[in-house]
């Protein structure tokens, strides 16, 4: 990097870049991030390089040479950037240019000269290339040359991804500010958005892309992010229904066709895949699609239609298989589903609104799933990576890289999280002991103060502040059929065709599961005395970053109160 | 971040509750978990501000910080790496249905028990390792077929459908029951422990009872039989379908096809639920729990019996020897109260007889004394005397009656006499039995 790259000079974006697509966004003078369509009109670029005679195409137009032009057309190359060979998955590049090993680093060997000569092109390169046409693009968007980015990579990828990244961006004249995760780039896109509350949050990050799904469960306390648990699965992704199409019309075709399989040949199976991707991102929208390949196999022309639930049909256990991946991550979270208040969908198979559909139903009611099939204000969930991308470029665009990268280590990000909620024991209702009530909850990191206004017995008086730390259980209930637990009162009101109903509910048990809190350690008491008859009193509670805590209590609308700390836990050794 | 708002009341103060000012710190929180927050987003660049403030970082705190962090992301743990067979590498994926899948992907020991994430992991390695341009890159001539055989078993057992279809068959996964023999030899329950355990894989029940072990109790021992003689078994046999029908044959013919696959697999499931329930019944036979309860139940039943006859016959002779004993003390009795009676009788006889004799002793004394008189005792004289000798004896009882009796025994003389009775008047005198001048002649 030259030196005249400091903070006066910068102009930076947002950039995502998946092995699928990329894009790009700026956050406007008014503090907006938007996504930048490049010179074709597309927010979704594919993150693919083609070369015909020397001449090099990006995004659309190079997907488009995966038919006739396969092997040098190189795509799906992101992951393997700072990588060995022996430690890549060439599956996706099936019908592209397939990598190979050079140097024990991945490499494509394409023709991407006028001359008939192949070129052994690292994968650093053409990630180079790839970033450079996509600053371009930017650049010519924002009239000014883009020279910085903040980029959006998963949570596993390597120090050694990373700072490959960090020079294949460099060779295209782009300083990396910061490598922000995907699904926290996803989080804050939503947010950023005005009105948008920072209360606390568990939330899921379910990432669908291409070729890879990505779960990620997020503490979210007052805008202070914390990865609890994520999964990376290749096994189901955005191909993987693709696939399932392909299949479909590959047969549909032979019924036509009985000795022209098109899955038999190179160039009729990039035109089935092409068209079938297309026709599944059509069936995200309508109710039906069609299908239609000119000269699909044997110079046979192949048209035919789709409706949406044959689709889904087709595809239910590439469904089931992502909700199971969402629920399994959330328990190696450490946590239920009655946990999670947020599931945000990112990815552009998220579009599919069956996906979005079945997560709703494996959650408890009031999970907002952000999707656009479940939220009419959901955020597109292929444009999330890069707006979050954007948003943190704005806020870190005059900081000296070296603040920038300071902030970044360990020292500063590894911060203690309170193992257990803390809260305060009220009364409810008929039990006589306390019930725990939450002031701040587990995972939260320190430092943190919270403040409640609670009420007292209907009298006033004396009243005890009892500040205890609490555990999260979940109680499993079996209860009958709630049908059948009404079926009386149903029966009286019409007594002729019930009998079918009963007979269908029959042992019919139903489990309701609740979040109920146990009440563990007592860590301070405190007297507010002579509260006057509907008063309340504020409790403030603060966690300093060795555990510390300081409590202050007293009526609402009162002077002084009362106020103490309690000391920080002793250190485990070990540590040292 | 606003103020919460809490709607259950406080509790009231208990009484006696003190402080000073109103205070008491009890706890230290607990032990916090040191996490990595994610440095994005403008709330944390206040956080970076506050935490950097005015300060740097010892190269110690650096260190613990990068070290003592919770780490989310998965390390690969080495859990499934096994080392391939090479006559395994060499199968050809058209004979799919052969292949042992676990195998395949180096999950062998693990098979029905591996997780979807592990099938997941474990395919990826071996996609890693055999993906047909990793072989050109290594210039090898390996075909992709072993690649396929990889594929195909992800395919099975990413297929929650085929993978119990699969897992019904997976003669890997079965164990043979020991023998009679070798069970004898003892060792019933490591042998066969593992037998049920996996067999509970097609329990469509979970969990399946544990077999235990010589301490578990009656009841559970009697549950854990019932359970595998209730077995409620998912496992299914259409993996091992002969024929199976494709689109292009004629309606009838894929029917014939589907009817004789529906058939075999009924067979086989038949089969499958005789094995189990012989493999029970010999599980029963050797288990020596079974002979101990029946043994113990026995003994207990033996010694109630013991016990109580026992009991009976101590009462009965208790019984017996109360009556002897009750009888023999009714006879004593009334023997002692016959002799009682009798003695008694005699005595009073006695003593009547004696007093008889006494007053006769006494009446002759006064006789012998010439009625108190000089000369010859008037008519008058000793009427008097013996009047007043009968009122003597009247006043005196028996015993009296004999020591007066005494007292005359042997005195013959007149005055001698008199002075006994002069001295017996003054006695019952004195006693106030008799008045002055009741007795006259003996005063
Ligand atoms: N409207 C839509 N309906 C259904 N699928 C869609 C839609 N839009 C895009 N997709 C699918 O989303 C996938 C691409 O997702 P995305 O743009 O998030 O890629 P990516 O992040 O580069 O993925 P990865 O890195 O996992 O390959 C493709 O499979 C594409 O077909």
């Amino acid at each position: 990097m030259s030196e005249e790259d400091g903070p006066a000079s910068r102009v930076a974006i947002g950039l995502s870049f998946g092995n699928t697509n990329s894009s790009i966004a700026y956050t406007s003078a008014e503090g907006k991030a938007e996504v930048i369509a490049n010179e074709e009109g597309d927010r979704q670029i594919p993150s693919i390089l083609s070369y015909v005679d020397g001449e090099q195409f990006q995004g659309a137009q190079a997907k488009a040479q995966l038919v006739r032009n396969a092997k040098n057309t190189v795509a799906y190359f992101r992951d393997f950037l700072g990588q060995e060979f022996k430690d890549i998955d060439p599956t996706p590049c099936h019908q592209s240019a397939h990598p190979i090993e050079k140097d024990s680093q991945v490499a494509f060997s394409i023709q991407d000269t006028e001359s008939e000569d192949v070129s052994t092109v690292s994968v650093s390169e053409i990630t180079t290339r790839h970033i450079r046409r996509l600053a371009v693009s930017a650049s010519d968007f924002l009239g000014k040359t883009v020279n910085a980015a903040v980029i959006t990579v998963p949570t596993n990828f390597s120090d050694a991804q990373k700072e490959a990244l960090r020079k294949a961006a460099a060779d295209a004249n782009i300083e990396v500010l910061q490598f922000i995760s995907e699904p926290i780039a996803a989080v804050l896109a939503y947010d950023a958005r005005p009105g948008a509350s920072l209360s606390d949050k568990v939330v899921v990050v379910a990432d669908f892309g291409g070729t890879r799904s990505d779960i990620a469960i997020i503490g979210s306390r007052g805008g202070i992010y914390t990865v609890l648990a994520t999964a990376h699965d290749w096994d189901v992704s955005g191909t993987k229904f693709d696939d399932k199409l392909m299949e479909f019309f590959a047969k549909e075709f032979m019924k036509k066709h009985k000795n022209e399989d098109p899955t038999k040949n190179d160039r009729a199976l990039a035109k089935l895949r092409l068209e079938s991707e297309a026709v599944k991102k059509a069936l995200s929208l309508g109710a039906s699609a069609s299908f239609s390949v000119e000269s699909l196999s044997g110079g046979y022309d192949f048209t035919n239609t789709i409706n949406r639930t044959r689709f889904e049909l087709l595809s239910t256990q590439i469904f089931a298989a992502m909700t199971r991946l969402i629920l399994q991550t959330v328990e190696k979270a450490e946590l239920d589903p009655l946990d999670i208040t947020d599931i945000i969908l990112a990815g552009g198979t998220s579009h599919i609104p069956r996906i979005a559909n079945n997560i709703k139903n494996s959650f408890p009611e009031g999970v907002n799933v952000w999707a656009p099939a479940t939220k009419s204000d959901a955020i597109n969930p292929s444009e999330l990576s890069a707006r979050g991308a954007a948003i943190q470029a704005s806020l870190i665009a005059d900081f000296e890289m070296e603040n920038i990268k300071e902030s970044c280590e360990p020292v500063v990000t590894v911060t203690p999280h309170l193992k257990h909620a803390l809260g305060v024991l009220c009364i409810s209702g008929d039990v006589a002991q306390g019930k725990f009530q939450p002031l701040i909850e587990a995972d939260t990191p320190t430092p943190i103060r919270r403040t409640a206004t609670i009420t007292t017995p209907r009298e006033g008086g004396d009243v005890l502040v009892k500040i205890v730390e609490g555990s999260r259980h979940i109680k499993v209930n079996k209860v009958e059929n709630p049908a059948k637990a009404n079926g009386a009162t149903a029966k009286e009101a019409d007594s002729d065709d019930s009998s079918e109903e009963e007979e269908d509910s029959d042992n019919d048990e139903e489990e309701t599961r609740e979040k109920v809190w146990h009440v563990g350690k007592v860590i301070a008491e405190l007297a507010v005395k002579g509260v006057k008859k509907g008063g309340k009193v504020e409790v403030q509670v603060d966690v300093r970053p060795d555990l510390a805590v300081s409590i202050i209590a007293r009526e609402v609308g009162a002077k002084g109160g009362v106020r103490g700390s309690v000391e920080a836990p002793k250190l485990e050794n070990g540590s040292a | 971040m606003a103020t919460a708002q809490i709607q259950l009341p406080l509790p009231v103060l208990p009484t006696g509750w003190s402080a000073e000012k109103d205070f008491k710190s009890v706890n230290s929180l607990s032990t916090p978990v040191h996490r990595e927050i994610e440095p994005v987003g403008p709330h944390f660049l206040a956080h970076a501000r506050r935490k950097r403030h005015k300060r740097t970082f010892s190269e110690d705190e650096r260190i613990q910080a990068a070290e003592n962090v919770k780490k989310v992301e998965d390390v690969d743990d080495g859990d499934i790496s096994e080392t391939e067979d090479p006559v395994m590498l060499q199968r050809d994926a058209k004979d799919w249905k052969n292949q042992d899948h676990y195998a395949v992907l180096g999950l062998s020991k693990y098979r029905y028990k591996a997780t979807e994430d592990q099938i997941k992991r474990a395919h990826r390695k071996k996609v890693l390792r055999h993906h047909p341009d990793k072989k050109a890159a290594s210039g090898s001539n390996e075909d992709d077929s072993f690649f396929k055989c990889i594929q195909k078993a992800t395919e099975v057992l990413l297929d929650p459908v085929k993978r119990r279809q699969y897992d019904s068959v997976d003669e890997g996964a079965d164990r043979e029951p020991p023998s009679k023999k070798e069970t004898q030899k003892g060792n019933f329950f490591k042998l066969w422990a593992p037998i049920f355990e996996a067999e509970g894989r097609f329990s469509k029940k979970q969990p399946v009872p544990k077999l235990g072990n010589d301490k578990s109790t009656k009841q559970d021992v009697e549950s854990f039989y019932d359970f595998w003689y209730n077995f409620d078994s998912w496992r299914s046999f259409e993996y091992q379908d002969e024929d199976v029908p494709d689109d292009n044959e004629s309606r009838d013919q894929r029917r014939h096809i589907e009817r004789k696959n529906n058939n075999a697999r009924k067979k086989k499931k038949t089969e499958d639920s005789a094995r189990l329930r012989k493999l029970v019944d010999t599980a029963l036979d050797l288990d020596e729990r079974i002979k101990k309860f029946k043994q113990q139940e026995h003994a207990q039943k033996n010694k109630k019996r013991i016990e109580k006859e026992a009991e009976a016959k101590r009462a009965a002779e208790e019984a017996v020897k109360k009556k002897e004993e009750d009888e023999k003390a009714a006879k004593e009795k009334e023997a002692a109260d016959k002799a009682a009676k009798v003695d008694g009788k005699k005595a009073k006889e006695a003593a009547k007889n004696a007093a008889k004799k006494n007053k006769r002793v006494v009446r002759g004394a006064v006789k012998d004394a010439n009625y108190f008189a000089t000369g010859d005792a008037s008519a008058s004289q000793i009427d008097s005397v013996l009047n007043d000798v009968d009122l003597v004896i009247a006043k005196i009882d028996n015993e009296e009656l004999a020591a007066l009796t005494a007292n005359l025994n042997g005195k013959k003389d007149a005055s001698a006499i008199k002075g006994v009775f002069n001295e017996e008047v003054a006695r019952l005198k004195s006693a106030g039995k008799i008045k002055d001048g009741e007795v006259k002649s003996m005063e």
